[in-house]
């Protein structure tokens, strides 16, 4: 089946401009401790109390790599499909600024510990790989408060050290749109591996987006401009339709584009020259001779590929392999660790199909209502597929169903109590259908006599009047069959 | 006893172990003798009552088993001391004291030592005459304003004047080996990992390395014994097989190959160093050692080399001296302006000048020209001494190209004074251990040196042949006490 190809184009005057978008996503290991250091990575601590002398860059002090954090990186290497780097070196990266304590950044600069890899993106028109460059590991600065105070700037060291994997993608994202859908896969495949949270708010997963543009057709890239630090999907989306049009304007304005680094202001929703590539700064990386080149072995390496749980791409060719999903629905399923899990838990006990249809429509309506992630969802995913064996085996109908799942999303009720407790068992005694019928049908004549001159299109009328009678319990299927015979 | 400090090491650590001497009175003892040497200019802070106190804490409990029983010691003002300002000979850490201890005098204080100040030395380990520290010039004990070398002359002209029985210093290009040279007395530099780098003030992480001063190789070899060890929490030091470097010196070094390299034959060395090395040669000889004629071609790169790398490195070690954290900060206009005025002031030009060099060499554009070429060239002079030592078991060598020189005589000549580095800094490129040891006089009567330079993690060996050749040179340091009035 082919599917009509999606191209996002920036027109101008009789030009059509294709945007090409490549991200550095900066992703907070998930790890009890810093990257050099024993300090604790909690978020949200008091300031500058997770902060030990290497953080803090007392004279003497020497940074200790965490293993743990390599191993993070390595795992995340093989989501990513990557080629894992055995040896690799530690560069400093040397700036001034106050919540630098060092003076210099520890990151890894010629030779990273994760080379190229690929990511695949499920787009509405089909499947699309975008290359990863490499990833690399580095310390985060702190954080520079400057609103406390109208003269002094504020520091907070708690960040300071705490492991980041930076990961470059290839220049291969040409839309918003994919943009949304790589940091999603990103977080995802992460969140899978237990490598990063991929809180946003929590600035675990944040990125610079470099943006260029160039005709359609155009085999040469043009001048790329980098938007720093963005924090959002929404922002990214917002930054990348500015910025590319920015750059459309100014090129058919007969102006070129300048290389420089941009900032994103959030509140006017458009991005401000922060430094030209003139003032960009010479960062004078060089191996940081306190540390000895990092090697792994090959053994190491095949430990922590046992460690792999299966990734949302595995994960989805299985569900549509054994449970029949269609992509689409496999898709949804997959999109994060939590949600299969739920998925996996409610089919262990119901029907795949039902639980499909229950899952992504009335849960997933019902969880987004209340702005609730799956994991806080009331209704727990055993509870959930009673709900659905009570449809299957005719207990209740699906309309009454609904109104159990309600009052199942104000706790997590067992369904079957409710059922009971409330009287809502459905009706299938032929005999008290048939009294229910017949009592319809008498107070009905007048109707009953029209239908069976002809008018068929009261045969409804007939269902809806009985369900009424039963309060809604009437088994349908059995309501239908006695009321054809008996009009 | 009135020769209290001009006994030394062993025989204290034996008097105190015979309850012949209290650590308290030993200790007051090199106290009273500090108090009389001002002059020398030796300690930037003296801790002498809480050593005092410390001293007679260790007389009401004495642990006589320990390897440095209740024994006083200063210590180059480059280590960490927790609670005792650590100032690197700077005016931008003249305030500062850690709430940390250095793992190598960590090591000193468990094995009974007590700490009774922290000496003089070069700002930030930059220099050869300690005269760039901010806390001005120490005294060469030999003679009135002579040199004592640098960058640890607090600590060279501590042990030669007796002011400590024993010290430590650290040597990144020389920095041991020069000054102990200088003053008569014996330096160590140990392999590039034996000495853990945690709390040592960073000057060239790669280069930087801790190691002892004494009197006399065996004294050098206990306190080796006692400072080298493995410590994780420094990424480069190394977990080898440590000796009991004092209890298993033997001064039989018969057969021993000693390999005599001839680029060390500088051009304009003066006679009476090339003499020295002769008669070095000869006492080797005496001590049933075969000399053994090598090359180590790259010896001529060594200086710019160094003059690279360490460089590159301290620009980016002391980038940390912001006046954001810690130390001294001038104030400013802004954050900008802040570091501007905080480092201008805060560095002397010394510092200042290697800053600006390192800075230079990593500057995109000129990383592969200088620090990258400087890196290969390292690499090239590892790999003399590596087929050097396919043939000898050890390398002799002048320690400095001249003695002591006055106090201003080379200030204004920064190339002049590097090159006071020449034979040393091949020893910091490779790595490996050295050690200087006092072998004869110069006309002037000062003090000249002879370096013995060892295989990577071949201490023992080089500890032997100094203790053999000690012997046999019988090396009398000639002081004065000018400076007692």
């Amino acid at each position: 089946m082919s599917k009509e190809k999606l191209e996002y184009l920036i027109n101008r005057n009789d030009n059509q401009y294709e945007v090409v978008i490549g991200l550095e996503v900066h992703a907070q290991v998930l790890s009890q401790s810093k990257l050099f250091s024993t300090s604790a990575t909690k978020f949200g601590a008091e300031p500058n109390t997770q902060v030990s002398l290497v953080d803090a860059a007392f004279p003497g002090m020497l940074p200790v790599i965490n293993e743990f954090c390599v191993k993070q990186a390595i795992k995340t290497g093989i989501g990513l499909k990557a080629k894992i780097n055995k040896r690799s070196v530690f560069d400093r990266k040397n700036y001034f600024y106050a919540d630098l304590p060092q003076g210099y950044q520890i990151s890894q600069f010629k030779d990273p510990i994760v080379g190229e890899g690929k990511v695949i993106l499920d787009m509405p028109d089909g499947q699309k790989e975008v290359g990863i460059e490499r990833l690399h590991l580095e310390q985060d600065a702190g954080k520079s408060i400057h609103d406390l105070d109208p003269k002094n700037t504020f520091v907070d060291l708690n960040r300071s050290g705490v492991a980041l994997m930076e990961i470059v993608s290839k220049p291969d994202l040409r839309s918003p749109e994919e943009v949304n859908a790589y940091i999603k896969k990103l977080r995802s495949i992460m969140r899978y591996l237990g490598t990063c949270d991929g809180n946003m708010q929590e600035g675990s997963l944040r990125a610079d987006v470099n943006v260029s543009v160039r005709k359609k057709g155009s085999k040469d890239f043009g001048t790329r401009c980098e938007i720093k630090n963005v924090n959002s999907i929404k922002f990214m989306q917002m930054a990348i339709e500015y910025e590319a049009n920015r750059q459309v304007d100014l090129i058919e304005d007969g102006q070129t584009v300048d290389q420089e680094t941009r900032l994103f202001d959030t509140k006017k929703n458009e991005t401000r020259s922060m430094r030209s590539k003139e003032d960009a700064h010479d960062y004078r990386y060089f191996p940081d001779p306190d540390l000895l080149p990092l090697e792994v072995s090959d053994e190491f390496i095949d430990q922590l590929q046992l460690e792999i749980p299966e990734l949302p791409d595995e994960k989805k060719k299985r569900f549509i392999d054994q449970f029949k999903l269609t992509p689409y629905e496999a898709n949804i399923m997959v999109s994060d660790i939590e949600t299969s899990n739920y998925f996996e838990d409610v089919v262990k006990k119901s029907d795949v199909k039902l639980a499909t249809n229950w899952i992504i429509g009335e849960l997933f309506a019902a969880l987004n209502e209340k702005n609730l992630e799956i994991t806080d969802s009331p209704i727990s995913a055993g509870n959930l597929s009673k709900l659905i064996n009570l449809i299957k085996d005719g207990t209740i109908s699906g309309k009454i169903a609904k109104t159990v799942f309600e009052q199942m999303m104000e706790g997590d009720k067992d369904p079957k109590k409710i059922v009971e407790e409330k009287g809502l068992k459905q009706e299938s005694d032929p005999k008290a259908l048939e009294a229910l019928i017949d009592k319809v049908i008498d107070s009905n004549r007048d109707k009953a006599t029209e239908y069976k001159s002809g008018k068929v299109k009261l045969f409804g009328f007939f269902v809806g009047q009985v369900m009424k009678v039963s309060g809604g319990k009437a088994n349908p299927q059995l309501v239908n069959e006695i009321l054809k015979k008996k009009l | 006893m009135s020769d209290i400090t001009k006994q030394t090491l062993s025989e204290l650590v034996n008097n105190i172990k015979e309850k012949k001497l209290s650590s308290s009175e030993i200790t007051q003892a090199f106290v009273d003798r500090s108090e009389k040497s001002k002059e020398l200019n030796t300690y930037i802070t003296e801790d002498f009552s809480n050593a005092l106190d410390k001293a007679k804490k260790f007389d009401d409990n004495p642990k006589l088993d320990l390897k440095l029983p209740g024994i006083p010691m200063a210590v180059k003002d480059l280590f960490c001391t927790a609670n005792v300002r650590t100032t690197a000979g700077s005016k931008i850490l003249n305030n500062f004291v850690p709430t940390y201890e250095s793992t190598v005098t960590q090591n000193i204080w468990n094995e009974g030592a007590i700490l009774i100040g922290k000496l003089n030395c070069d700002e930030f380990a930059m220099g050869s005459s300690n005269e760039t520290s901010f806390f001005g010039n120490v005294q060469n004990p030999i003679d009135k304003n002579l040199v004592p070398g640098g960058s640890s002359g607090g600590s060279s002209s501590a042990v030669a004047a007796q002011l400590t029985p024993i010290t430590i210093g650290t040597d990144t290009g020389g920095s041991i080996r020069q000054p102990a040279s200088f003053t008569g007395t014996v330096g160590l530099k140990p392999t590039y990992g034996s000495c853990s780098r945690y709390g040592i003030v960073a000057f060239a992480s790669s280069l930087d390395q801790a190691g002892p001063m004494a009197q006399n190789v065996q004294d050098c070899a206990l306190l080796q014994e006692v400072i080298s060890s493995y410590d994780q929490k420094d990424s480069t030091s190394i977990d080898f097989k440590r000796n009991l470097y004092s209890k298993e010196l033997t001064k039989d070094i018969k057969g021993k190959k000693i390999g005599i390299p001839k680029e060390y034959r500088v051009d304009g060395m003066p006679k009476e160093i090339d003499d020295l090395w002769q008669k070095g040669i000869e006492y080797a000889k005496d001590c049933g050692a075969e000399i053994i004629d090598i090359s180590l071609p790259h010896t001529n790169y060594a200086l710019p080399t160094y003059y690279i790398v360490a460089p590159a490195e301290a620009s980016s070690n002391l980038a940390r001296y912001d006046g954001v954290k810690y130390g001294f900060r001038a104030d400013g206009e802004n954050l900008i302006d802040m570091y501007e005025k905080t480092r201008s002031e805060g560095f002397g030009a010394e510092v200042q000048r290697r800053i600006m060099i390192g800075t230079y060499v990593l500057s995109s554009g000129y990383y592969d020209a200088y620090y990258l070429k400087a890196q290969k060239v390292r690499k090239l002079i590892k790999n003399d001494f590596d087929e050097a030592y396919k043939k000898v078991d050890a390398i002799l060598t002048p320690s400095t190209p001249s003695s002591a020189f006055k106090i201003g005589e080379k200030t204004n000549d920064p190339v002049s004074m590097y090159l006071n580095d020449i034979f040393t800094v091949p020893v910091n490129l490779a790595g490996l251990p050295g050690i200087s040891i006092p072998a004869g006089h110069d006309s002037k009567g000062y003090p000249l040196g002879l370096q013995i330079i060892g295989k990577a993690f071949d201490e023992q060996n080089i500890l032997n042949i100094a203790y053999a050749m000690e012997e046999k040179i019988n090396f009398k340091n000639k002081i004065t006490d000018w400076w007692i009035k």
